[in-house]
């Protein structure tokens, strides 16, 4: 019984958030890192294109419910997607047009377009601040839990109760879907391939006859849709700051070069990494060892190994360490 | 002739790379352009391509002046070109490869890609293998399949031999010429120089950004001075 209690506490608390978080920085890993096989550069502004992208889903969620329209046990966020989807992609497309084209006309360096993402990022962040304000604000709507943890002890008579909270399976099924469609998309049709391949080899795309001017405009037309999504399943899942997207660019950053830099798959994989070791390694284990041993211990030792307020450390530490190690990535990406 | 580049002058900037270099192929013919390290062939390649900027000279392709084409417009004419590095998408499988070779091309891909495959037997059964996992002729191979595939009536070949055995280099040889027999104009550079001329029609022999010599293959081959000179004796 300790035992299954012990592996519920760690559910809890450990895998069901790390998969959910996982997922979210997943779909922010594959956004930078589609960024940067095409267009080659790291954009520090994709942390606030997500709170761009999650706070035109606020917006239209107010207004559908000051409509009266919701979607039932379903956050209201979800009829609200596509229209932030659309707004987003507008906002990139905008940038891209006033900004990018004429540094990419020019043939700036790498380091000149990072220097520009960190401007287009101060003002994504200033928009975002100036239209819907700096404070916490939640929008989930709906039921709350799949499984709460009172009716899971009720029914299984555990000490520990399981606790699957909506937005989690929510998160699961959308970056599911999300990411199927999208890597059915780069490996089966041509428009994909043809972006792959740009990413692969520009020259050689360019001798193929592929037009750069579409591929870049697919891209941020992906790209956008994956900050939107992944931005709001993250504001669903805890609640939506401007401040806290920023500070996401981190781990989302950490999660891209850990599955190597370019490479997509890579970049979902990351997310999962980054996420597990930022959850495991911040969570107090004391309970969870006081069920697997087999004497009772009054330690006051929590058994945590990092406070959680070190949370982005654990992120940055494994961002250091793969750039020395193996700057390539786990997935083979492009070396920076 | 199919395909004319006359007096092509260009470089970057004030360093004119090429001066007055005329070359011409008719269809089902292969010619090479031959020369030391620096006599600016691979600039006259980038030149007839769009991808250098010329100063004076004339692109003709069937009739048709194509000076201000860019890149793409000629590639969509019928014009292919196989670089000498970085010549697949490493990352993309062999079938893939193919395909992004005939990004252009609306006709029946699948078709276009068994003829391939019965040209180019040895990619065939890699077909479902990513291209940068193969050996080096095995890749050359992908390359020049590649440039084929979008149906073009010349094909522009820099250094297909370049760092692969003798061995390969004959067998890229022999593709070559039947590529050749598929009524395509061939136009390539070649480091090997007397292994090319003996496959080719016509050659000629660049030194510092000018056509120094030209001939069929077989008179530049007998030539004592060019023999000496070019060709190691």
């Amino acid at each position: 019984m300790d035992f299954i209690n012990a592996i519920i506490l760690l559910s809890n608390f450990v895998i069901v958030p790390s998969i959910t978080y996982g997922s979210q920085l997943a779909l922010g890993a594959i956004g930078v890192t589609l960024i940067y096989g095409v267009l080659r550069f790291a954009n520090f502004a994709y942390g606030d294109l997500m709170a761009f992208g999650t706070m035109c889903v606020i917006l239209f969620t107010w207004l559908f419910k000051s409509l009266g329209i919701s979607l039932g046990i379903l956050p209201t966020a979800l009829l609200a997607l596509p229209l932030g989807i659309i707004l987003t992609i507008g906002v990139s497309l905008f940038f891209d047009r006033t900004v990018f084209k004429y540094y990419r006309n020019k043939k700036s360096s790498p380091v000149t377009f990072i220097v520009v993402s960190l401007g287009i990022m101060f003002v994504l962040n200033a928009v975002v601040r100036i239209i819907i304000g700096p404070n916490d604000i939640v929008f989930m709507d709906g039921s709350r839990f799949i499984i709460s943890a009172v009716d899971f002890k009720e029914t299984t008579g555990l000490l520990e109760g399981l606790t699957i909270k909506s937005t989690q399976v929510i998160t699961l099924i959308t970056t599911s879907i999300t990411c199927f469609v999208l890597f059915n998309f780069l490996n089966k049709t041509k428009t994909g391939k043809s972006m792959r391949a740009y990413s692969n080899n520009e020259d050689l795309a360019l001798l193929s006859g592929i037009d750069p001017n579409k591929i870049i405009l697919i891209t941020w037309i992906i790209v956008s849709i994956l900050a939107t999504i992944g931005g709001t399943l993250y504001g669903l899942d805890k609640s939506f700051k401007p401040f806290t997207y920023f500070n996401n660019l981190l781990p989302i950053f950490a999660a891209t070069i850990v599955g190597g830099i370019g490479n997509p798959l890579g970049a979902f994989y990351g997310g999962f990494v980054i996420a597990f070791s930022e959850i495991a390694l911040t969570y107090a284990y004391k309970k969870f060892i006081f069920y697997l041993l087999p004497f009772s211990s009054d330690s006051t030792n929590l058994i945590q190994y990092i406070s959680t307020d070190y949370k982005f450390a654990i992120s940055f530490a494994i961002l250091v360490v793969v750039l020395i190690f193996r700057p390539q990535g786990i997935f083979k990406g492009k070396v920076i | 002739m199919y395909f004319n580049a006359k007096n092509l002058t260009g470089g970057y900037g004030e360093v004119k790379v090429i001066e007055d270099c005329n070359f011409n192929v008719n269809r089902g013919e292969i010619v090479s352009i031959l020369g030391p390290n620096g006599a600016g062939k691979s600039s006259a390649m980038k030149a007839i391509l769009g991808m250098l900027k010329l100063d004076s000279g004339k692109v003709i392709l069937d009739g048709t002046d194509i000076s201000n084409f860019n890149t793409q417009d000629r590639i969509k004419l019928g014009i292919s070109f196989v670089p000498q590095v970085n010549n697949i998408f490493s990352e993309l499988t062999v079938k893939e490869n193919l395909e992004m070779g005939a990004f252009t091309s609306s006709d029946n891909i699948e078709d276009k890609i068994e003829e391939m495959y019965d040209l180019f037997p040895a990619i065939k059964e890699k077909n479902q293998q990513f291209a940068g996992e193969l050996s080096g002729g095995q890749r050359q191979q992908v390359a020049i399949a590649r440039a084929l595939m979008n149906n073009p009536s010349i094909l522009m070949l820099d250094e297909p031999t370049a760092g692969v055995s003798p061995v390969v280099m004959q067998e890229i040889f022999e593709h070559i010429i039947r590529i050749k027999e598929k009524n395509i104009a061939i136009l390539m550079v070649e480091q090997n120089a007397s292994q090319a001329l003996k496959i080719s029609d016509r050659g000629y022999i660049l030194v510092t950004g000018q056509n120094t010599y030209q001939g069929t293959g077989d008179d530049l081959l007998n030539d004592q001075e060019i023999r000496k000179t070019f060709l190691g004796g």
